[in-house]
């Protein structure tokens, strides 16, 4: 599995024979081990080439762009290398039958909840008294099962993530007033983390798709195609809960970020270098993280985890095995 | 193709609709280290049809296989004896094919027989029948499946 590169200062970004070198502005340089480089993630401003494009797509790595301001910009997504006409028919096929499709997309929204569910749980064990929320999460995921269109499929997510955020301000320890989510722009320190988080999350769901032979436009909880990589989303829904949430909820209750980590006058909406840099770490740590894959019969970390669920839809797709999508079992 | 049959029918499947798994896997990219860094004096890697990839021929008479190792012995040398039994189809006089092992230090020298030949006219309606299917052959559980690429896709 290979390494993941943040780069944050200023500076140019080349390909040097065959390896990409990093010059900052103060004339240091720094070599990334492109042979075991699988994803560079961009928050400084940089200078590059084609040659360079050409290199990474070479390499197939992928190389994802943040704005000044800590958003996502884009990503640079290598020629398609892993194409399997077959899947791709197949999986166009899939969205094409409602009832499928729908199938798929009440699995993943199932298993989203369920590990929302599981987050409740853990704090509510723990001394925060969330029963009630758990409770009418716990109804509203029966629903699912009866919800016959995505629409509808989508309004019951909708209210079981209203009822998440509403214990969030028992959850954090923290003093932060946090009412709803809203996203454009955030308004205040939890939806600016909910946001970097979420794209982060989004970007290594769409690495590991791009090592599979999925395409990423083609979805089926989300509407394919429309803005973003729509399969990306479909999967990170499953995964906040457990790599973002989790770290949103355990960065603040240990006060490793704080108002300080913030620009004031920005309302909380600019991270400053040094709380993305936290979070970053904090982040790729999670997603090294291991556990025992009691099916595999091995160990496998929490990034390998999105893969696996790659791996699972495409069995769906070629109908080789009905899609079960993961909930945290542990 | 042939290589396959013999080792997996299911990574037969997947691999002729271009599932490729091999990207992901740390043995593979041995492999290719292997072949890179061996035999580097000598005529490499000749694609013929777009269907074999022959690792490399002396004087057309001799073909050359490299491997690792020696585990999948019986699906290297049917590998093999199909390339020959394809080029004297051809009308390419091949002696025989040889088997290196570089890092064992070894070889195994491959002939073709008129049996191989009849043989290898069934193999190859088989395999056409197992990419024909709607979906994948059932896992038959070995033990090389715990090095296999497509594991995790497998057992998921």
């Amino acid at each position: 599995m290979g390494e993941t590169f943040y780069i944050f200062q200023d500076g140019q970004l080349k390909r040097k024979d065959n390896n990409i070198v990093m010059s900052t502005l103060s004339g240091q340089k720094k070599n990334l081990k492109s042979e075991v480089t699988d994803e560079i993630y961009i928050f400084g401003e940089i200078e590059t080439n084609s040659k360079l494009l050409n290199f990474l797509s070479q390499q197939k790595t992928t190389m994802h762009i943040f704005n000044y301001y800590g958003f996502y910009s884009g990503s640079f997504y290598p020629r398609e290398s892993n194409v399997s006409g077959h899947l791709l028919v197949n999986q166009v096929k899939k969205y094409d039958n409602t009832e499928e499709r729908v199938r798929i997309a009440k699995e993943m929204l199932k298993s989203a909840a369920h590990n929302i569910y599981r987050n409740l749980r853990y704090y509510n064990g723990r001394g925060t008294d969330v029963e009630s929320a758990m409770k009418d999460i716990q109804r509203l995921i029966k629903r699912l099962d009866y919800c016959a269109s995505i629409h509808e499929l989508m309004g019951t997510e909708g209210n079981i993530r209203k009822i998440y955020y509403s214990t969030w301000n028992a959850i954090v320890k923290q003093d932060i007033r946090f009412e709803k989510r809203k996203k454009r722009p955030p308004d205040n320190l939890i939806n600016s983390l909910l946001s970097f988080v979420n794209s982060l999350i989004y970007t290594t769901v769409l690495s590991e798709i791009y090592k599979t032979q999925l395409n990423p436009t083609i979805s089926y909880l989300h509407e394919p195609g429309t803005k973003r990589f729509s399969l990306s989303l479909d999967i990170a829904e499953i995964f906040k809960p457990l790599i973002g949430e989790r770290m949103i909820f355990s960065l603040l209750n240990k006060n490793q970020i704080t108002e300080q980590d913030f620009e004031k006058e920005s309302n909380y909406l600019y991270l400053k270098e040094a709380g993305k840099k936290k979070i970053l770490i904090e982040y790729d740590q999670r997603l090294k993280r291991t556990l025992f894959h009691k099916g595999l019969g091995r160990e496998v970390s929490y990034r390998y985890l999105i893969r696996l669920e790659c791996y699972k839809l495409i069995k769906d797709i070629i109908d080789e095995k009905q899609y079960d999508g993961f909930k945290i079992w542990w | 193709m042939v290589y396959y049959y013999f080792v997996c029918q299911r990574k037969l499947w997947f691999f002729s609709r271009h599932y490729t798994m091999e990207d992901n896997s740390e043995l593979v990219s041995m492999g290719k280290l292997i072949d890179e860094t061996s035999y580097k004096r000598e005529k490499k890697n000749i694609l013929i049809d777009e269907e074999i990839n022959i690792d490399f021929l002396k004087d057309w008479k001799v073909i050359h296989e490299v491997k690792k190792s020696r585990k999948v012995n019986e699906a290297s040398k049917w590998q093999l004896k199909y390339y020959i039994w394809l080029l004297r189809n051809k009308g390419v006089e091949i002696e025989k094919g040889v088997l290196d092992y570089p890092l064992l230090r070894k070889r195994e020298d491959v002939f073709v027989s008129e049996k191989d030949g009849k043989d290898l006219n069934e193999i190859l309606d088989k395999i056409d029948e197992i990419r024909s299917l709607k979906i994948p052959p059932v896992i038959s559980t070995k033990g090389i499946c715990k090095k296999c690429a497509y594991y995790e896709l497998c057992y998921i």
